[in-house]
């Protein structure tokens, strides 16, 4: 598969009123694409349409070689990770819980929740509700989700909002184990730094439409 | 995964969630049995009508009240989780599944503790076998209560006050289950045969799971 990630001339409205205006995309096996913008200009919807989410309003695309807004999207679906900028957690949960039910959910070996929660540091604070934990945490617990998955297409939504030195690190680590398996990863952000360092090709974002970075 | 094991993956969560969150046992429960106490005051000291009407109110407050546990997984719902569970492969009718049963579960118990605080506070003259056909109807109310109960929760997802539109969706469709439960009883006390109205609760909770699994992936595709 030449491109993992195809995207021609789409448009995304949401509640009738247009996101993503004339999005053009290709990224192919092996590349990690860093999208910057400000706020609102449709990153996190750019990332949604991408994670098969959204279906586009015209244009077409394929993920991993199925067409937008197709049944054979849908299944592709557990293929594609998705860091959301609102850590997605039961907060009922222990962080060790929530790990073990996405696994479990994902047809995965329990035994490889554990194994992420060390990786990630949060085995000492693995007893502790989610709803009690602070956001650097709930990301962690996000990035061993991802690497239990291990997504062949991995999308990043303001990854580094809020993490410590260490944490950033595991992000880093996550984006170069998906491009050296030959996946790709996509990330937005509104810091042109982060992105610089963690990808290979920059563009930027706004109003709605990719454009090249400067 | 096959479709039922996280059908009970899903369910067991959200029975541990309720455990600890205590939404039935500590909110909705209390205000049931509050209900069931205060009804008979408004009769004065009538205690035969008080007695005569018992069952009819444990129906009644039982379906009002049992419409909110019905609901409360809908305002835990948010999109970050819907999405995350599209993501992790989940089928959306297995997770439709597993909240059919994680709230049959809850509902089966929530009546069966209304049931005894009516038996308590009203002493109705109950016709004799009553126990059995009583345990069966809350179990086929329970369900299809929870099937309608998740099915609107699909309908209002990512709508504002949903809560407050998915509980209009459920009066109404109630219906079939309110009367096929109260007329069970009531033809108990006339000698005459439970079968139709066992056989309507049935029906109800099959239509609600073939819509609702049926329905489970184009809702949620369209709640996006």
């Amino acid at each position: 598969m030449d491109r993992l990630i195809d995207l021609d001339q789409i448009d995304v409205s949401l509640g009738g009123l247009p996101v993503l205006r004339g999005i053009d995309l290709d990224v192919g096996p092996g590349d990690s694409l860093g999208v910057s913008g400000p706020n609102g200009v449709g990153k996190t919807t750019l990332l949604r349409l991408i994670a098969t989410l959204l279906t586009p309003a015209s244009g077409s695309g394929s993920v991993l070689g199925a067409s937008l807004g197709t049944p054979r999207a849908l299944a592709i679906r557990p293929l594609i990770g998705l860091l959301s900028h609102r850590p997605s957690v039961i907060p009922e949960l222990t962080l060790a819980e929530n790990l073990r039910h996405a696994a479990r959910l994902a047809g995965a070996d329990v035994a490889k929740a554990e194994k992420a929660l060390r990786v990630v540091g949060l085995d000492g604070v693995a007893s502790r509700r989610a709803g009690a934990s602070s956001f650097g945490m709930l990301r962690r617990i996000e990035v061993a989700r991802l690497l239990i998955t291990g997504p062949r297409i991995l999308l990043l939504d303001e990854p580094f909002t809020g993490l410590d030195a260490e944490a950033q690190e595991l992000i880093g680590a996550l984006v170069a184990r998906t491009t050296s398996d030959r996946g790709a990863v996509v990330m937005v952000s509104h810091d042109s730094g982060h992105l610089a360092a963690h990808t290979n090709r920059l563009l930027s974002m706004s109003l709605g439409r990719l454009e090249q970075k400067s | 995964m096959s479709f039922w094991s996280q059908a009970f993956e899903i369910a067991r969560v959200d029975l541990t969630v309720e455990r600890r969150l205590g939404d039935t046992i500590r909110i909705v429960l209390p205000f049931a049995v509050v209900a069931l106490l205060v009804f008979p005051l408004t009769l004065g000291v009538d205690l035969t009508a008080i007695s005569r009407l018992g069952p009819a109110v444990f129906w009644a407050l039982g379906i009002l009240f049992g419409m909110q546990v019905a609901l409360r997984q809908a305002a835990h719902d948010d999109q970050e989780r819907r999405d995350l569970y599209a993501l992790l492969g989940v089928d959306p009718a297995a997770r439709f599944a597993g909240r059919t049963i994680s709230g049959a579960v809850l509902m089966a118990g929530f009546l069966a503790v209304l049931l005894m605080a009516m038996i308590v506070l009203y002493s109705p003259r109950l016709p004799e076998g009553w126990l059995g056909p009583m345990i069966l109807s809350s179990i086929l109310v329970a369900v299809g209560l929870t099937e309608l109960g998740t099915l609107a929760g699909e309908v209002t997802a990512g709508l504002h006050n949903r809560t407050a539109l998915a509980s209009l969706i459920v009066a109404p469709l109630a219906l079939p289950l309110v009367i096929g439960a109260s007329q069970t009883l009531e033809a108990m006390a006339r000698d005459a045969g439970i079968l139709p109205w066992l056989l309507i609760l049935v029906a109800t909770d099959l239509a609600l799971a073939v819509a609702g699994v049926g329905l489970a992936g184009p809702l949620e595709e369209a709640s996006r």
